[in-house]
């Protein structure tokens, strides 16, 4: 069991150096040019010698991801019940939902710019819009998918509406909640990397795009990284609240639960 | 708490009553001109062959469906939704997962007037009056538990706690012992005859179970083959409090050889 337990934790450790390994091996074996492919060695020490502006740059696309995705959660729970509640409401919305779902974020950028200017406020917008879209699915299905019997309990009790969605519409709909988190999470730095990439002055996207601009390849895979690495610990911390929060679901087991849409 | 005496009008009143579930295309007639009336007080035991809608019965009764022809009243009121003075046990447990066993006792006191309104100030009471009820059958120790870390047995005991929790005027218990073993369930035939003889509620239980149904009740009503209705009703005038010892008399075993014989011929026929 020990073993096990190990051998789970370190597989993540080994796959990822494996990874790198056989980058280095690639690039080095077939003599791909810098600025083409970096090394993963050349990447690192341009991760180390622009520490300073990476950093400052990282912790901008953070914190416009994370605005972007706490609201998106708000709205999205908001929604997502709603939704759930009213078959009305499914019925109508569900379609226009799935279809802004499917347009290209990227081509909704210039539009914030006109209306935003360059900066912060698009990269938020964007990392909102392409994040909820999830959540709203996932917590209407965990809604509209609740048991009649369950409901029935409450019914035989003269519950009312409003008291059987806050009584098992909502507490059932969280593992459906926490599983549409770690998607949402990923995607809110996608949104925000993108519109930075577009139309910024700060965040990893414009410094991928400026290093890029002058060549400066290694830097910008440092750039990939440092976004790989900071969606990896949100998607954890995402995950790590699911289990706490939701242990019930899985009967206390740490078995996954898996997401519907995103 | 005698049985009803014949000029009282019957706090449940089912007048031929139909129902039937599905679409146009693919109906199912559970119920047809079924029709039963049980008095204030009165403990009633339903018994009749699988399928043959007894558990339909209990949901036309508590209001979560509604009778496709005839009319259910319940304390001289029309049936037209679900009842607030009821308490159900299901056929199936049904607990809520994500609470505990004693949150899950205490949910109808969350919904149910008057303690939805006194529930925050009084919650230490309610909570010891759940424990104590966990406690008389048999699951000391268990309300810090979830529900899926109880048997099928114990979760079935749970929710017959929750059904009796805001002490209802009209418990409906859909086969209640069904998942526990002979010397549990004997236990708890008295743990109920206790608790309804001291609070006198009004009570209409599912049964497979004929001498549970003897030991119990005040009149066993026996529903025919679907589509179920009252074909025999028989009056249980043994005295109480009925002990176990007496299911060994004469009279408690010819009458349940009695009703043996007329679920075997409700079994035949419609
Ligand atoms: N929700 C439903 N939709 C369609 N048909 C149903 C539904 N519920 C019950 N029925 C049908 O109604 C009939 C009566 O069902 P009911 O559950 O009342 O039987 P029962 O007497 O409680 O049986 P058992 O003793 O096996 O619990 C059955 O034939 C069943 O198929
Ligand atoms: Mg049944």
């Amino acid at each position: 069991m020990k073993r096990l337990l190990s051998r789970g934790t370190l597989a993540p450790w080994l796959a990822t150096i494996a990874l790198f390994v056989f980058w280095e091996a690639v690039v080095r074996l077939f003599g791909i040019a810098e600025f083409i492919l970096p090394t993963p060695t050349a990447t690192f020490a341009a991760l180390f010698e622009f520490w300073g502006p990476i950093w400052h740059n990282a912790f901008q696309t953070l914190f416009t991801t994370m605005v972007g995705f706490a609201i998106a959660v708000v709205f999205g729970l908001v929604l997502g019940v709603a939704v759930g509640a009213s078959a009305l409401l499914y019925q109508s919305i569900y379609p226009l939902l799935i279809g802004f779902n499917s347009i290209p974020k990227v081509a909704v950028v210039p539009i914030l710019v006109l209306w935003f200017g360059i900066g912060t406020v698009p990269a938020i917008i964007t990392a909102f819009l392409i994040s909820f879209f999830p959540i709203v699915v996932n917590v209407a299905t965990g809604i509209a998918t609740l048991e009649p019997e369950m409901q029935d309990v409450l019914r035989s009790l003269g519950a009312r509406r409003i008291d059987i969605l806050r009584k098992v519409g909502v507490p059932r709909s969280m593992p459906y909640f926490f599983a549409s988190l770690k998607i949402s999470i990923t995607l809110a730095f996608v949104g925000s990397v993108i519109s930075e990439t577009v139309a910024a002055n700060s965040g990893i996207g414009h410094l991928m795009l400026q290093a890029s601009s002058s060549f400066r390849v290694p830097l910008v895979f440092a750039g990939l990284l440092v976004i790989a690495f900071l969606g990896i610990v949100m998607y954890a911390v995402a995950a790590l609240a699911e289990r706490r929060l939701t242990g019930w679901a899985t009967r206390g087991q740490d078995g996954a639960v898996y997401a519907t849409g995103g | 708490m005698e049985g009803r005496l014949p000029d009282e009008p019957a706090f449940v009143d089912i007048t031929d009553v139909s129902l039937a579930y599905g679409g146009d295309d693919h109906q199912t007639l559970a119920l047809e001109n079924a029709s039963m009336a049980i008095g204030r007080g009165e403990f009633v035991a339903v018994v009749g062959p699988s399928g043959c809608g007894k558990s339909s019965l209990l949901k036309l009764v508590s209001g979560l469906h509604p009778a496709s022809a005839g009319s259910v009243r319940v304390g001289g009121d029309p049936v037209g939704g679900p009842l607030k003075i009821v308490g159900m046990a299901f056929q199936n447990p049904i607990m809520l997962p994500w609470r505990t066993t004693l949150q899950n006792v205490l949910l109808p006191l969350e919904i149910v007037e008057p303690h939805r309104s006194v529930y925050r100030r009084r919650k230490k009471e309610f909570r010891e009056k759940a424990d104590s009820l966990l406690e008389t059958v048999g699951l000391q120790g268990f309300g810090d538990r979830f529900p899926w870390q109880l048997s099928g047995g114990m979760q079935q005991r749970a929710s017959l706690c929750r059904a009796l929790i805001h002490e209802p005027d009209l418990l409906l218990l859909d086969e209640p012992f069904a998942a526990l073993d002979a010397f549990t369930r004997e236990e708890l035939w008295d743990v109920l005859q206790d608790l309804w003889m001291r609070n006198g509620f009004t009570v209409v239980l599912v049964t497979h179970d004929l001498r549970e149904a003897v030991y119990l009740a005040d009149r066993v009503d026996v529903v025919s083959n679907r589509p179920g209705r009252v074909i025999f009703s028989r009056d249980v005038t043994l005295p109480r409090p009925r002990r176990l010892d007496n299911t060994y008399d004469a009279d408690f075993v010819e009458l349940v050889h009695e009703l043996r014989d007329h679920i075997s011929k409700a079994r035949q026929a419609p």
